[in-house]
């Protein structure tokens, strides 16, 4: 079985948030970059696949030179070899258009991404890049299994899960669940020295529109101070919940 | 050219977003003098959509669409705008949704704009407003296509009577084996209680309640008000509550009316996932935690002694007000 897994170059989750450049661009200025953590519980399910059944495993991502380092953990945590699309990731169908260049020219049976990204939190590219590619698809992956080419996937809906069947090739959107926190892995010397030998092939983008496009951002106006209530006062919370707020 | 709006329905009844996304549509096709056209699935009483401005119903019956299917129904909605000459198709952000309209986008070369929270900037150019960056910060985003796809965050236009009269035509779309290749096997949903994704209030439960053993108020607190449970990232990494409960950036997200957090501290994480939530109010011992920054109001004071109290108070006010 050949898994891709796709990777997004992401701000790290306890980052500041600013804009620059009148507001139209994210303000990378100190800000620590990271696997995309939804990709990453999806790196850590192929690296099961990789040890239990055999899988070759690739990681795939759409960005810049900047986003080597992201990727060069990927395979020092233990992916086999990666891809680099050289190209700013203009929108999320774009992405999906490059990822689905990757997808037809490698032959994967699998491909593991993440139901969104953290920064632009569009959750379409894994939809988007099964459709080009007419794979099945399945998000907000929580389990999979694969025997032979059968696959069974438990996805995450509002109020509760659902068991679904289906064959490779397949595209899912995966998240937290589908391996647990504390079975994500931290690189270690070996692996990082390793890394540094693995192949990283750099990819020219194919054309594809752009559908969408970010003219400007801003940020959530500031919060007045929290109106504090004494423990020994609790109906006042009630009243207030009612009267000021009027959400009871 | 109508705005085409997919209206959800679970068991043939109308999802409360499934108004909120009909109030949208039709202030969107105000905007661009036409009328809005809903498809339901196996949806009983489709004429009521009518209230919130829905002037045609593409009613779709099909046993076979029974139960949840991503890819059949962005098949099926593709095929409704195709046949309405839809320029902008309006969408919920339930799970279902986020999951079909990936592939509804592709399939009609539309642009994909979802977590929208109002209404567009302007119809021309096409610019709606979204939440990025896990809710620590807005997009404005232009969409540049010719058909625009649209997922409306929960929670976040509101629901918007607008009577017009709502005629009701079958819809047959035509599917193929293909659109079901991924087949449901098993759903399991709490039956009997209110998720977060539709939920008014959320009553959420952090480190501080020490021990799983101790969610019986939590449980209680969100009876009392109609609300859904939720609980941070560190209480479903301890096992203490299902995955599925997990609010915050990683987890799921929640735009509730009111959300309450008992022994929450409010990692920036935590924060980002809740805070489209109207109004939050926080109960915790440590007067430094950071989630009394974000909140509207707060109790500094003992979980185990203040939730027992406000559940009183809360079931006398609610004695009152019967």
């Amino acid at each position: 079985m050949k898994i891709l897994v796709c990777i997004s170059n992401v701000p790290d989750t306890t980052s500041k948030i600013n804009f620059t450049e009148g507001d139209t661009k994210f303000d990378t200025n100190g800000v620590q970059f990271v696997i995309n953590p939804n990709d990453e519980f999806g790196l850590t399910r192929a690296m099961w696949f990789k040890e239990k059944q055999g899988a070759t495993v690739h990681v795939a991502t759409v960005g810049g030179a900047q986003t080597e380092p992201t990727i060069r953990k990927a395979l020092a945590i233990g992916a086999d070899e990666a891809i680099r699309v050289n190209a700013e990731p203009k929108d999320g169908f774009f992405v999906a258009k490059q990822l689905a260049e990757v997808v037809k020219n490698g032959g994967y049976d699998l491909v593991i991404a993440g139901r969104e990204s953290i920064d632009y939190n569009g959750g379409m590219v894994p939809g988007m890049l099964a459709t080009l590619l007419d794979m099945n698809f399945v998000n907000t992956c929580i389990g999979l299994e694969i025997d032979g080419t059968q696959a069974t996937a438990l996805r995450e809906i509002d109020g509760g899960k659902e068991k679904l069947s289906t064959s490779l090739p397949l595209v899912i959107g995966g998240q937290k669940g589908l391996v647990e926190e504390s079975d994500l892995r931290i690189p270690n010397m070996r692996g990082i020295m390793m890394a540094r030998q693995k192949a990283l092939n750099v990819l020219e983008p194919v054309d594809a529109p752009q559908l969408t496009k970010d003219e400007k951002f801003d940020k959530p106006a500031p919060k007045g101070a929290v109106k504090l209530v004494r423990p020994d006062n609790v109906g006042e919370l009630v009243d207030l919940l009612h009267n000021e707020a009027k959400v009871i | 050219m109508s705005v085409l709006v997919y209206t959800e329905s679970l068991k043939g009844k109308f999802k409360k977003n499934a108004f909120e996304v009909a109030s949208y549509a039709y202030k969107v096709a105000q905007d661009l003098g036409t009328t809005i056209t809903a498809v339901t699935f196996n949806a009983q009483d489709d004429a009521t959509l009518g209230t919130y401005g829905v002037s045609k119903v593409l009613k779709i019956t099909n046993d076979k669409l029974d139960t949840f299917n991503a890819k059949a129904y962005a098949d099926a909605l593709a095929q409704a705008a195709k046949a309405e000459g839809a320029k902008v198709i309006v969408l919920s952000s339930s799970s279902d949704t986020k999951f079909l309209a990936p592939i509804l986008a592709t399939k009609i070369d539309a642009g994909y704009v979802p977590n929208v929270v109002a209404a567009p900037d302007s119809t021309s150019p096409f610019v709606v407003k979204r939440t990025a960056f896990s809710n620590k910060g807005f997009a404005h985003t232009e969409i540049v296509s010719d058909v625009k796809v649209i997922g409306v965050s929960n929670n976040a236009y509101g629901v918007v009577e607008n009577n017009v009269s709502a005629g009701v035509e079958d819809f047959n779309p035509s599917l193929t084996d293909g659109d079901f290749a991924v087949k449901s096997v098993e759903v399991d949903r709490v039956s009997g209680k209110v998720t977060i994704a539709d939920a008014d209030i959320v009553v959420s439960g952090g480190r501080g309640l020490k021990g799983p053993e101790n969610w019986g108020m939590i449980e209680e607190l969100a009876q009392v008000l109609g609300a859904a449970t939720a609980c941070s990232k560190p209480v479903s990494d301890l096992g203490w509550r299902p995955h599925g409960e997990h609010v915050g950036q990683t987890g799921k997200p929640v735009a509730s009316n009111l959300y309450i957090a008992v022994g929450i501290s409010g990692a920036i994480q935590h924060l980002a996932g809740v805070s489209a939530s109207k109004v939050k109010v926080v109960i915790n011992n440590d007067p430094e935690a950071p989630f009394f920054k974000a909140a509207d109001y707060g109790i500094v004071g003992d979980a185990f002694e203040v939730v027992p109290k406000l559940i009183e108070k809360l079931k006398e006010f609610k004695a009152q007000n019967a």
